[in-house]
């Protein structure tokens, strides 16, 4: 399908896939395996201005574009879905930056994230703490000039890796979901350690971490927005940062339908090329028009948060549900076609199916996005 | 440092097509690349850049699409390009492709000069640098880079895997050979052809890209350059393409065995045999 794409978008677009098929396809399997941060495939991202993607012009990067973000989100997702959201992880956590920063705080971070110099991470989710996000328990206490930071963020993606947080802490639980704010921290800071590291079923090459604050001490001007909104700065961080997931899982079904065509060619059973069978034609046909629906709704929703339009909440999630769940399928289908070869290690597609399920569950598993549609369609009823 | 790079566009495709009435090649259809040895030049003049500031100059003979080639090579970091083209360099050999470079090269000087952009050297040329690829994938001779420096009577060093040092007016290089390397320090200055050995290409950078996408591209065709009618073109080209053809592969070698004296009489007998 043809989306009209501007130069510069086409521009985009070719640049990283280029970055997908000469350095992210080729080290893929390498970082599956060994979980290592893949600082070198980041380093080529960032000297080809990618990270500048989502940051505007006047802070080193090239305007914010959550339709641009997606692009190369979703040719990085292709070739490797951990690889891609090492990248897309940093976005999410520039957002809030971009979002909410006062010009302070905008001078100092988004430069070198601009660059890609420094990576981004953002912290909500606790332990008991996950789709109740108003469960959170890590406390900020105002002293002086400073907060001071106490409790614990896990699963963090480049949790370790990345230099710049944006973490949410509760500093006022008397407030419930109005007591929360948003911080940046910065590695280093002393009393911010780093707990264990998740050995993943996917998305390997990625990091996901637990951050431990004890007794965190940070500079009073590193609240973001004021003390209150850290709810606020999440779900629009989140409005922005879901078609980015949706873009990863669009990119990893894509990336599964080609190899499966590839293979479906090659492969001879019966004396004949199985793609010459109707049973595995029509598979065929249902995941790419699965596909295609699924960038329709990606890229539809990624120029309706670009064009500024206001609440884009139930199309993000829209977005994000149906891309996500169309990646299971369509990886799950593309190993069959692949028959025991897809089972098996030496073939790249079961990393596809590894890779497919987180993007059903961060930013929001599918049914929290199923009640947010939901919620919005009964709240546009009653209207 | 200003250095000047020779790139060439290419078909993408290891299968070249001769036009069997013409013997030239046949570019029609296919998609047209960088030489892929020309991607080293590049990436090394942009990294000398980095290191000792200047300029990049990439230049290019071809028809009007290889216009293309210059876009790619500024997008990747070079500063400007120039296309050599006109109808009366159709149809040149190495010889004439190398003369007319060379002129190309000397025209370039000229107008940095007068742009007051670069100091003259005082030897007729500003330029400190001058990279090539070690061969072109099409035509493959290896000629163009040794027939370029002839012309401009500068020092060539061909197959450089490396450059060790650089300092006031000289570079000490590694040259590639068959097993092994020898160092070589050169004045500048020099023409150096490279090898892949030498670097890693880098991606273009989008706001490269961008740049790319408007720079200017200056053309030179005979007007400018004024060369001798009698170099250029079909006329200007001595070589005589009587035929091309893929040679055969070299039959396996015979390794003797035995003592010494038994081998060297072994030898002796097989080429008394080849003889007869
Ligand atoms: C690899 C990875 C990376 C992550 N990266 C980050 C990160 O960078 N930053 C960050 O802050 N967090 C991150 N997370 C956390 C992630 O967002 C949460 O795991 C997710 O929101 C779900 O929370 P939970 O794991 O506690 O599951 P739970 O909330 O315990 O959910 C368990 C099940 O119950 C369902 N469920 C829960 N509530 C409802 C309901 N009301 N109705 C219907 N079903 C419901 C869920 O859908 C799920 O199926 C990451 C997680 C993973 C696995
Ligand atoms: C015997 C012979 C006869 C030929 N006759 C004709 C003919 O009649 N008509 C015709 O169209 N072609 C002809 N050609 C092809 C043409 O002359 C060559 O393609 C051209 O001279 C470059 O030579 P090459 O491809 O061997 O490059 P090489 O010498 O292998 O290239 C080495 C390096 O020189 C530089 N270089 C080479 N060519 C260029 C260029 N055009 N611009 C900038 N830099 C360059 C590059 O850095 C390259 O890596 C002929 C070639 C040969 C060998």
């Amino acid at each position: 399908m043809d989306y009209l794409l501007s130069d510069e978008q086409k521009m985009i677009k070719e640049l990283a896939h280029k970055i997908a098929e000469e350095k992210i396809r080729p080290a893929a399997a390498k970082y599956d395996i060994s979980e290592e941060y893949p600082w070198e495939v980041l380093k080529v991202m960032a000297e080809s201005d990618m990270f500048g993607l989502f940051i505007p012009e006047e802070y080193g990067g090239c305007a914010t574009s959550v339709f641009n973000l997606c692009l190369a989100t979703e040719e990085f997702s292709r070739a490797c879905g951990g690889i891609a959201v090492c990248y897309a992880a940093s976005a999410l956590g520039t957002f809030p930056i971009v979002l909410f920063g006062n010009d302070e705080q905008k001078k100092k971070y988004l430069p070198d994230l601009a660059k890609g110099k420094k990576v981004a991470a953002f912290a909500i989710t606790e332990p008991e703490a996950g789709s109740d996000a108003s469960g959170i328990k890590t406390v900020a206490k105002k002293e002086g000039n400073h907060y001071v930071l106490n409790g614990l963020k896990h699963f963090i993606t480049n949790g370790g890796d990345a230099e710049t947080y944006v973490v949410i802490a509760m500093t006022d639980k008397t407030k419930g979901a109005r007591g929360a704010s948003a911080f940046i921290v910065e590695k280093g800071t002393p009393g911010f350690t780093f707990g264990k590291k998740e050995d993943k079923f996917g998305i390997r090459a990625s990091s996901t971490r637990e951050l431990v604050f004890t007794d965190c001490k940070i500079p009073a001007e590193n609240l973001l927005a004021k003390e209150g909104m850290g709810f606020i700065v999440t779900m629009r961080t989140f409005d922005m940062s879901r078609p980015g997931v949706a873009a990863q899982a669009l990119g990893i079904a894509q990336g599964a339908l080609e190899l499966a065509v590839k293979y479906v060619h090659q492969r001879v059973q019966f004396g004949k090329a199985i793609s010459s069978f109707q049973g595995i034609q029509w598979m065929l046909a249902d995941m790419a028009t699965e596909v295609e629906a699924a960038r329709g709704l990606v890229y539809s929703t990624a120029r309706m948060v670009d064009a500024g339009v206001k609440d884009v909440s139930k199309e993000s999630a829209m977005a994000k549900m149906y891309a996500s769940d169309v990646a299971m399928k369509v990886t799950v289908d593309a190993l069959q076609l692949f028959g025991g070869y897809g089972y098996m290690k030496d073939y790249p597609i079961e990393k596809y199916v590894r890779d497919a399920k987180i993007t059903q569950i961060y930013e929001g598993t599918n049914q929290v996005q199923r009640g947010i549609i939901a919620l919005k369609l009964i709240k546009e009823m009653a209207k | 440092m200003n250095i000047i790079v020779c790139i060439k566009q290419v078909p993408e495709t290891t299968e070249v097509r001769i036009n069997p009435e013409t013997n030239t090649l046949m570019r029609e259809g296919v998609k047209s690349i960088i030489n892929p040895f020309d991607m080293y030049a590049i990436e090394e003049a942009i990294r000398l850049k980095e290191r000792f500031g200047g300029k990049v100059t990439v230049v290019t003979m071809g028809p009007p699409q290889a216009e293309s080639a210059l876009r790619e090579a500024i997008s990747m970091g070079a500063d400007e390009g120039y296309l050599v083209g006109d109808r009366a360099f159709a149809g040149s050999d190495t010889w004439a492709t190398s003369y007319t470079l060379a002129g190309a090269i000397k025209k370039i000087n000229q107008i940095n000069v007068a742009n007051n952009s670069l100091a003259d050297s005082g030897k007729g040329h500003g330029i400190d640098l001058i990279l090539c690829g070690k061969q072109a994938s099409d035509g493959d001779t290896a000629q163009v880079g040794p027939g370029i420096s002839t012309h401009l009577n500068i020092p060539q060093v061909t197959y450089v895997k490396k450059i060790e040092e650089v300092k006031e007016g000289m570079m000490r290089l590694e040259r590639m050979l068959e097993e092994g390397y020898e160092i070589i320090e050169t004045s500048l200055p020099a023409l150096l052809t490279v090898v892949k050995e030498i670097n890693e290409p880098r991606i273009p950078s989008l706001k490269g890209l961008m740049r790319a996408k408007s720079a200017k591209i200056t053309a030179l065709t005979q007007k400018e350059l004024n060369l001798d009618p009698q170099q250029i073109g079909l006329c200007g080209s001595p070589t005589q393409v009587v035929k091309i053809f893929t040679p055969k592969p070299r039959a396996g070698g015979q390794i003797l065995k035995g003592e010494i004296p038994d081998i060297t009489k072994q030898l002796v007998d097989l080429i008394k045999d080849e003889v007869n």
